[in-house]
C-alpha cells in the first residue's frame, strides 16, 4: 500500500543505516533486528491505516445496503413467489399479456424519441454556448443549471398550464384565430414528450458543453484554414472530439427515461401507460406483489443492460474519436 | 472567445436558434410567476385580475404547511446523515487503491443508476411489513442513500485538488490523524462539502416518488402533496407553491455562486426523475 510514507513517528528510526555494523551499538546484529522490528512495525501501520481508510466507508455502504441493496434483493425473491410457492409465473404474465408488451414498447419508444430529440436539441445550445464571451456563457449555464435545479413538479405544473386543453397555447391560438377548437395537446404522447424532453435536456447539455469546452480551438480553425467550411470543420473535427460527453448525455438521458415516472403519470393523463406507471398500478391494485416485483427486476436488467451496452458503444466511439483527431 | 472563422450569418443562426432553445428550457418556469398572482381560478395570460389569494391559500392550509414541514425536516436529516457519512467513505476512497476502491465506489454510486421507481417499490416492499414506512428516520435514510453519491463524486473531486502531502505533513509534525484532517483537510475541501450538502438538501426536498410509497396521511412530504393534488386538478395554490420553490432554487444557486461553492459546475447532476 501506498500509506507507508504518510507515517510520521517511526520515520527517524528508520534513518539509521541498517549496514552501519562498526557503530557505536556493539553487537553488529542489534541494529539490523531494529530494522526488521521497524519495517514490521511499517508493515502493520501500513495495514491498520488502510483498514482505517476502507472503515471510513463503512457507513455509507450501511445506509446503501440497508435502502438500496436490501429492497433489490428482496425484490428479486418476491419476483419468484407466487400463490404456491416458489414460480416463473410473474415472468411468464409479463411476456403472456399483450397490454404488458404494449406498456414495454410505449416506454422503448418514448426513451428513444427523448434521447434523440435532447440530443438534437442539445448540440446548437451547448456548441453556441461553448463559442459565445465567458459572460454570456456563464449566463447561460447558469439558466440551464438553474432549470435541472427546479423541481421536476415545478416545470410539469408549468407544461399543464400551457398545454391544457383552456391553457395559454390554447388561449393564444384561438385568439389569433389560428384554430377553431383547442387542440389536444396533452394527456397525450405529445404531451408526454415535451415535458419529458423539458425535464432531461439539461443533463444533455451540461456534459457535451463540458465535452466541446475541453475540444483546443485552435483544431477546427486550422481545420477553416485549409479549405473546410465552419460547418464541416464541426463535424469532423470539434463533434467526434466531444464524443465522449455526448455519449455520457445519452448514457444518463436514455436510462433515466425508461424509469420515468412523474411526467408520464402527470402529462399522459391515465392515456400514456409507461413501464413506471404499470408498476405503481400494480403496486396499488394487486394483492400480491409478486407481478410488480417481476416488472421491477426487468426494468433493472433493462437498465443494467442498456448501461453496460452504452459503456461499450462510449468506449469504441471514444477511441474513433480519439484516432480520428490525429 | 468568439471565432472569427465563423462567418456573422452563421453565428446569428446558431446563436439564435441557441437562444430560442434557452428560453424554451427557462419561459414556462417564468411563466408560472404571473399566474401565481393571478386573482381568478381560470388560466389567463397575463392574468385580468392581481391577487395574492394562491399564496394566502397556501399559508392557511393546514395540510401544506404540515407537508412543507415534514420535506424541512427530512432534508436537513438527510443532509445531517448524507455529508459526514458522504465525506467520510470520499476521503476513505481518496486514500485506498485497487479493486476494493472500484467495488466500494460500485456500489455507493448505484443509486444514480437504478430507477427510483424500483428504490421506491422495493423499500415499501421491505419496510412496510415491518410497519417502518411513515417514519421520518425511513424517509430520511431513503433520501441520504439518494444522497450519499451527490456528496461522494463532489467532496472526492475536492480532494483530488488537494495535496495530501499537506496532511501528511501534519501529521510528521506530530498532529494527530483527526487534527491534521480538520484543521488542514477540511477547510481545504470545504467547498466540495457544501456543493455536496447543497445537493443532498435538493435531492431530499424534491423527491416524489420514494416520499409516495414511503410516507402516507399527516407525514405526506410537500412534494407528495403537490403531485397527488396535481393529478386531480390544476389547482393555482401549486402555482403560488412552484414560485416559491423555484424561488427558492434560484437562491440556492446565487448562495452557492456567491460562496464559489460551485453548485454551477455540478449542480445539473441532480437529476430530476
Amino acid at each position: 500500500m501506498h500509506v507507508n510514507d504518510h507515517n510520521g513517528e517511526p520515520m527517524t528510526t528508520v534513518m539509521q543505516d541498517p549496514g552501519d555494523r562498526s557503530g557505536d551499538f556493539g553487537s553488529a546484529s542489534s541494529p539490523q533486528r531494529q530494522f526488521r522490528w521497524n519495517s514490521d512495525e511499517f508493515a502493520s501501520d501500513a495495514r491498520r491505516e488502510a483498514l482505517g481508510n476502507v472503515a471510513l466507508t463503512i457507513p455509507a455502504l450501511l445506509v446503501v445496503c440497508a435502502m438500496l441493496i436490501l429492497p433489490l434483493v428482496w425484490l428479486l425473491t418476491q419476483s419468484f413467489i407466487g400463490e404456491n410457492g416458489i414460480t416463473l409465473a410473474n415472468y411468464r404474465n409479463i411476456f403472456g399479456r399483450p397490454a404488458y408488451l404494449s406498456y414495454l414498447e410505449t416506454t422503448f419508444e418514448l426513451a428513444l424519441t427523448v434521447t434523440l430529440a435532447c440530443l438534437v436539441l442539445a448540440i446548437p445550445i451547448a456548441y453556441a454556448v461553448s463559442l459565445v464571451g465567458p459572460r454570456l456563457a456563464r449566463l447561460s449555464i447558469l439558466l440551464i443549471v438553474l432549470c435541472s435545479l427546479t423541481s421536476i413538479l415545478v416545470r410539469t405544473y408549468a407544461w399543464l398550464l400551457l398545454l391544457e386543453r383552456r391553457g395559454l397555447i390554447n388561449t393564444w391560438l384561438q385568439d389569433l384565430g389560428l384554430v377553431d377548437h383547442p387542440l389536444t395537446l396533452v394527456f397525450n404522447y405529445t404531451g408526454v414528450l415535451v415535458g419529458m424532453v423539458h425535464a432531461l435536456l439539461p443533463l444533455m447539455i451540461l456534459p457535451i458543453y463540458g465535452a466541446l469546452l475541453a475540444v483546443d480551438g485552435n483544431l477546427p480553425k486550422a481545420a477553416c484554414s485549409l479549405g473546410a467550411s465552419p460547418v464541416r470543420a464541426f463535424w469532423t473535427i470539434t463533434f467526434p472530439l466531444a464524443l465522449p460527453g455526448v455519449a455520457a448525455g445519452c448514457i444518463m438521458v436514455s436510462v433515466l427515461s425508461l424509469g420515468f415516472f412523474l411526467t408520464p403519470a402527470l402529462l399522459g393523463g391515465g392515456q400514456v401507460v409507461v413501464w413506471a406507471t404499470a408498476i405503481v398500478s400494480s403496486v396499488e391494485n394487486d394483492p400480491v406483489w409478486g407481478a410488480a416485483a417481476a416488472m421491477g427486476i426487468l426494468l433493472l436488467v433493462i437498465t443494467m443492460t442498456l448501461l453496460a451496452g452504452m459503456k461499450r458503444v462510449l468506449h469504441v466511439n471514444t477511441a474513433i474519436g480519439k484516432k480520428g483527431a490525429h | 472567445m468568439v471565432e472569427r472563422y465563423i462567418t456573422t450569418t452563421r453565428r446569428i443562426w446558431l446563436y439564435s436558434l441557441a437562444g430560442g432553445l434557452i428560453l424554451f428550457l427557462t419561459l414556462p418556469i417564468f411563466l408560472i410567476l404571473p399566474m401565481s398572482f393571478s386573482g381568478s381560478s381560470l388560466l389567463h395570460f397575463p392574468p385580468t385580475v392581481w391577487s395574492f389569494r394562491w399564496y394566502v391559500a397556501y399559508f392557511e392550509s393546514r395540510s401544506w404547511i404540515a407537508g412543507t414541514v415534514i420535506s424541512f425536516e427530512a432534508a436537513f436529516l438527510t443532509v445531517l446523515i448524507a455529508t459526514p457519512v458522504g465525506a467520510a467513505a470520499a476521503y476513505g476512497i481518496h486514500r485506498t487503491r485497487g479493486w476494493i476502491a472500484d467495488v466500494i465506489s460500485g456500489i455507493l454510486l448505484a443509486p444514480l443508476f437504478v430507477p427510483v421507481i424500483l428504490i421506491g417499490v422495493g423499500i415499501f416492499f421491505v419496510f412496510a411489513p415491518l410497519k417502518l414506512v411513515n417514519s421520518i428516520l425511513a424517509l430520511a435514510l431513503s433520501h441520504s442513500m439518494l444522497a450519499i453519491p451527490f456528496v461522494f463524486v463532489t467532496v472526492l473531486a475536492a480532494l483530488k485538488s488537494f495535496d495530501m502531502t499537506q496532511e501528511n505533513v501534519a501529521r510528521s509534525l506530530g498532529a494527530n490523524r483527526l487534527i491534521a484532517f480538520l484543521t488542514v483537510t477540511l477547510p481545504q475541501i470545504r467547498p466540495g462539502i457544501v456543493t455536496g450538502a447543497f445537493l443532498a438538501f435538493i435531492t431530499s426536498f424534491d423527491e416524489v416518488i420514494v416520499a409516495m410509497f414511503v410516507t402516507g396521511g399527516a407525514n405526506a412530504t410537500l412534494p407528495k402533496l403537490m403531485f397527488m393534488e396535481m393529478r386531480d386538478t390544476i389547482d393555482p395554490t401549486i402555482a403560488a407553491i412552484s414560485t416559491l420553490l423555484a424561488t427558492g432554487a434560484a437562491l440556492l444557486l446565487a448562495v452557492s455562486e456567491l460562496t464559489k461553492a460551485g453548485l454551477g459546475h455540478s449542480g445539473a447532476a441532480s437529476a430530476s426523475k
